[in-house]
């Protein structure tokens, strides 16, 4: 009886060692060599992320000419005063403007610099004075009589970060609060000229929200506008269907030169460009132009302009050597047989500058040729094209593209046109600004999707790569949106595009694709025959151990009682 | 040409009526462009007129200093046709030498393997370290320079490519005139590839622009080769013309052209054949050893297209012979069962008296495992030792078998190179889709400089047919040929594709019962068991219990 107790005692303590072997040694085996290796990923910051709270800010300066202020006024300057405006886009959106006003009396040197005759004159040497930072304004007030700006102008917006304002009348005997809250609705006005509106910013906030609140206008600023990327490339295409009657010369080279790569050195913290140009022969339109006997000549109207397109892309090939975008402007010089063509818009009118444009695609022109030869010409014609001609509709195609909206200002303002440089500073603060906020929005949208992702689907391997790229992309959203709180325009972009680099980069990595699809039942169909014969024996010997025990538990209970 | 215009552009087209009957056409276009992808200054070029755009930025972003790509369909015939004006092997094949300043060879060799097969339409994606070789003789630069550093050369072929219209219709969106004008309105793909043999290239090298070398220009050469079974596929009758082999005439020459020619390969007239609408324009020119007469149609004259503006070339056959080629060569497999093989490559010299070297180029993929020491190249049955070996070791999914010979033909002979193998099993994801069809093992490649029969001009003029001045002609006495052999397929031992789920089964199972014995063993009590009385005893003490009699013990 005895020897039977102990054989009892061994077998249950065999059955325990083989339960305890498998749970300690068995599982955790199993589980490491069948793991799926997942890089840590900061989830936290990336929920924190989810909800963005964007503050913007703007440095406004306010210099008092002399003349201006009366010597009482002047005493209590310089004064600074901050505006915050906010805007609640969305559940998880919200927008902050703090424009900052620093008022102050204007130095010697800017008084002379404002005693130019023309109001061009003074803001170069303004210029000359002082840089001022990217995304800052400064609004020099001049007196009711300067005789600076022409009698109706109230404003005039330079070519860089300057203007002037005419100061509007008042009495000496008001205080400087008043004279203050006076000028306010003028240099608001100068300001959402000179810097971001609110409709441009929820604009480029398009990527996050849904576009409820914004105007058409924007609307359709935002939809030309191609997007956001680290580059460009600028293709421009001269198409010559008939090489037979005309052999086309554009000295497209100096052209780019001379007309394009002043607003793109401009534009080089935005993005990098590269320009190329080909000459396509035997290449047509989609569309067959319509002959209009009251003009004798070919028009093509605006409902079959999105035609045209599609044909002529088959021939216009994609960069081989790099995936940016593509901004394709071409010249279409149509053959002699269907010249003089015309381009009509939805009212049936000419288009005087003969071209159109598709939205974030690029730019078409026609080029007619037909006055530069006779009849009696030999062919094929040498024909030289006009490249002045030609490039002012493609800047302005181009201008329309990256974003440079036409600013509707204020009745009594003057805009300085911008000149060689194709871009006022002004302008280029309003492009950063959009495209700042765009790029964040763009690269947190990124971010909270493949987080979602990665934490929906168990299976992705994570690398440590891409865990790199994720938390690399997150410490630069964090500091583009720390900067743009700050006023560091130039930082904030900077740092944006560098997020949105590595998200891109982590969200289209090839890595994430392996073992997207393995589905649980085959993983089952393969444990069964291995677990279930393992399994069911200890369980039961377990169960039976257990039940064992409680047996005797019980039998003890009762013994002392 | 507009002064300013540094660029220009030929075509042509050879058609060789073939002693076998069928009739070869080349075309060649070349574009030729004074400048320089690889300047060092900071300016880039970017700005195109008839080399095309896409070529160039491929050209410049990958420091390419040559590149030579071909697509071939089907296989071309040495011993019947001769030698071709561009040989290329069957499926794809892509060389390229990259320039000297270039740091990362194999990430430039990737990525521009991607970047063509988006160009191309083609899998050269497929290309990878282990089908790309380095050899260090066999291929050498075509344009200027004398690069000897193979470290900057990349070679692969994929013997399996398909060829088809998807490859064709890029590789013509090259052309400036398209296929709108010209000579590439003749093709028609329908056409084109209802034809023995099928190949396309694109050759890109810098080139001298004159004989003294003083300045350099670009030249982009795309040829296309056809030959046209009309013989055996048509009525058996011998005649062609240009509208039965592509369904189409020419009209004009591609405007842009500065010259735009077709020949036809006259040196057998008149005893052979006759040829309409006749030409007084004749060209005579040495190729590949022999002394060749040209018909010669000038495409960018009026006259040659008639009354009917339109131009058709009629040819009718009249007698029959054959020449043997100088070199050819050819490949196969033998050996039986599925581990082992043996490679015979057979290397022919049909010269009578003269006996010439060739560099023979084998690339072998790593899962056949050669055995070198049983390499033998034997002429004439005697042994015959290679003066030159390379030989570079195949490493299991990293790179394939490389090997270069130069040997030594003696006149009027066959050179067998034989070499055994024995097949590596595969891991199961590295079976292509169809295994059981078997996997390729591309051509290999025999160079060499044959003896010609008649002197080779040397001299380099600019109005030279382009077929004969591909590649340059250094010595008077011979000439350079590449000839490559049929590429082959080879079977290898291929499993059950559901092995994998089998083999869990199983194995769990196996785990499962051991598991349980053993399971069994150790929890199983054992104890002594009273054997029960057998059967006639329990039923003798049952009848003794009713009788009340004592039972048995």
């Amino acid at each position: 009886m005895a020897a039977l107790q102990l054989e009892k005692q061994r077998v249950r303590n065999a059955v325990l060692a083989i339960a305890a072997v498998v749970i300690v040694v068995g599982i955790p085996l199993w589980w490491k060599t069948t793991e799926t290796y997942r890089a840590w990923l900061p989830y936290s910051e990336i929920s924190q992320l989810d909800s963005l709270q964007l503050q913007l800010s703007v440095d406004i300066e306010v210099v008092f000419s002399r003349g201006t202020l009366t010597p009482e006024q002047q005493k209590k300057v310089p004064l600074s005063h901050v505006n915050v405006k906010e805007h609640q886009v969305d559940a998880k959106t919200g927008l902050r403007y703090k424009y900052e006003t620093r008022y102050r009396t204007a130095t010697i040197m800017e008084e002379d610099a404002l005693n130019q005759p023309t109001a061009a004159e003074a803001d170069l040497s303004l210029h000359m004075l002082s840089e001022n930072s990217c995304g800052s304004v400064v609004v020099y007030v001049i007196p009711e009589s300067s005789a600076l700006l022409p009698v109706d102008v109230k404003v005039y917006v330079g070519q860089r970060r300057t203007a002037l304002l005419r100061s509007p009348p008042f009495t000496s005997s008001w205080s400087l609060k008043e004279v203050l809250s006076n000028l306010d609705v003028d240099v608001k006005q100068v300001v959402s000229t000179m810097s971001f509106g609110h409709q441009d910013i929820v604009a480029a906030l398009s990527n996050r929200v849904r576009m409820t609140k914004v105007n058409k206008e924007s609307m359709a600023d935002s939809m030309r506008t191609i997007k956001s990327s680290p580059g460009y490339e600028i293709t421009f295409s001269l198409l010559n269907p008939d090489p037979k009657s005309h052999s086309l010369h554009w000295d497209i080279e100096g052209a780019v030169q001379s007309y394009i790569q002043p607003l793109l050195n401009k534009l080089a913290p935005i993005a990098n460009f590269s320009v190329d140009s080909q000459i396509l022969y035997y290449a047509v339109l989609g569309v067959n132009p319509r002959f209009d006997n009251s003009v004798s000549a070919y028009t093509l109207g605006a409902d079959s302009l999105s035609h045209v397109i599609n044909p002529v892309e088959a021939r216009l090939g994609s960069n081989a050597a790099s995936s940016n975008p593509v901004l394709n402007f071409l010249l279409y010089v149509p053959d002699a047989h269907h010249s003089p063509l015309y381009i009509r818009d939805h009212s049936k009118r000419e288009v005087p500058s003969n071209a159109f444009h598709s939205p974030r695609w690029g730019g078409i022109m026609v080029y007619n040729v037909n006055e530069m030869y006779g009849p009696e010409a030999e062919r094929p014609v040498d024909i030289n094209i006009n490249m002045a001609k030609v490039m002012g509709v493609f800047l302005a195609q181009l201008r329309l593209m990256l974003g440079v909206q036409r600013t509707h200002p204020p009745t009594g303002f003057v805009l300085q046109s911008p000149g060689s440089a194709g871009l006022a500073d002004w302008e280029l603060d309003r492009l950063l600004w959009s495209r700042s906020v765009e790029n964040i929005a763009t690269a947190s949208t990124t971010i909270t999707s493949l987080a979602q992702l990665l934490d929906q689907i168990g299976n992705i391997v994570i690398n440590d790569n891409i865990a790199q790229q994720v938390s690399s992309a997150v410490t630069s959203l964090q500091s583009a949106v720390a900067e743009l709180e700050a006023g560091n325009l130039a930082f904030a972009l900077h740092y944006s595009r560098e997020a949105i680099l590595a998200s891109e980069r982590a969200f289209f990595d090839p890595s994430l694709l392996h073992l997207l699809y393995f589905p649980d039942d085959q993983k089952f169909a393969i444990y069964i025959p291995l677990f279930l014969p393992m399994c069911v024996p200890i369980v039961l010997s377990l169960l039976k151990t257990v039940s064992e025990a409680k047996q005797r538990l019980a039998d003890k209970q009762a013994k002392r009682d | 040409p507009h002064p300013g215009t540094r660029d220009q552009f030929q075509e042509e087209l050879v058609i060789r009526p073939l002693h076998s009957g069928d009739i070869y056409a080349s075309f060649q276009f070349r574009t030729l462009w004074d400048t320089d992808f690889l300047q060092e200054r900071q300016k880039k070029v970017s700005h195109y007129r008839l080399f095309p755009k896409s070529l160039g930025q491929v050209l410049s972003k990958f420091s390419v200093r040559e590149l030579h790509i071909s697509f071939t369909q089907g296989f071309w015939r040495t011993m019947q046709w001769g030698q071709p004006f561009i040989p290329s092997p069957p499926g794809a094949e892509l060389w390229v030498w990259f320039h000297h300043t270039v740091s990362d060879v194999d990430g430039n060799w990737k990525e521009l393997t991607n970047v063509l097969s988006g160009i191309f339409c083609a899998s050269l994606n497929f290309i990878d370290m282990t089908n790309t070789v380095q050899p260090s003789a066999s291929f050498k630069p075509l344009g200027l320079g004398n690069a000897t550093d193979h470290r900057f050369l990349r070679y692969a072929t994929l013997p399996r490519e398909i060829v088809c219209t998807e490859n064709l219709t890029p590789w013509k969106k090259l052309l400036p005139c398209g296929s709108k004008a010209g000579l590439a309105v003749l093709m028609k793909s329908e056409k084109l590839f209802h034809s023995s043999f099928h190949s396309q290239a694109v050759h890109i090298r810098p080139i001298c622009q004159d004989e003294q070398c003083t300045s350099k220009a670009w030249e982009l050469r795309q040829t296309l080769n056809v030959v046209f079974d009309h013989y055996t596929s048509g009525q058996g009758k011998k005649e062609w013309s240009l509208f039965k082999m592509f369904s189409r005439t020419l009209t004009e020459a591609c405007p842009l052209a500065s010259s735009s020619k077709v020949y036809v390969d006259i040196t057998d007239n008149p005893e052979l054949f006759e040829l309409s609408p006749a030409t007084h324009l004749l060209s005579r020119a040495v190729v590949l050893g022999d002394r060749r007469t040209y018909s010669v149609y000038d495409l960018t004259r009026a006259e040659t297209f008639g009354q009917l503006r339109s131009f058709n070339l009629l040819l009718r056959w009249k007698g029959d012979n054959m020449l043997r080629p100088l070199l050819h060569a050819e490949r196969y497999v033998a050996g039986f069962g599925l581990q082992t093989g043996e490679i015979h490559t057979v290397i022919y010299n049909n010269h009578p008296y003269r006996a010439f070297p060739v560099l023979l180029m084998d690339s072998v993929p790593w899962y056949l495992q050669l055995y070198v020491h049983t390499l033998t190249v034997t002429s004439k049955s005697r042994d015959n030792k290679p003066s030159y070996i390379h030989y570079q070791p195949a490493k299991d999914r990293h790179r394939p078998h490389l090997l270069e010979m130069l040997i030594q033909l003696p006149p009027h002979s066959m050179t067998e190179v034989t070499v055994q193998f024995e097949r590596a099993l595969l891991k199961w994801t590295e079976y292509t889709p169809d295994p059981n069809h078997g996997f390729y093992v591309g051509s290999s490649v025999v160079s060499a400089l044959v003896p010609s029969m008649v002197a080779m001009s040397t001299n380099f003029t600019q109005d030279q047919p382009l077929f004969s001045s591909f590649v340059p002609v250094k010595e008077e006495s011979s000439y350079f040929v590449r000839v490559y052999t049929e590429p082959l397929l080879v079977n290898l031992p291929t499993p059950d594709f559901s092995m994998p789920y089998n083999v869990i089964c199983l194995t769990c199972t196996v785990v499962a019962v051991g598991y349980g014995s053993f399971y069994n063993l150790l929890t199983r009590t054992f104890q002594v068991d009273e054997p029960s009385p057998p059967l006639a005893k329990r039923l003798a003490n049952f009848i003794r219990r009713i009788r009340g009699v004592p039972l048995l013990a």
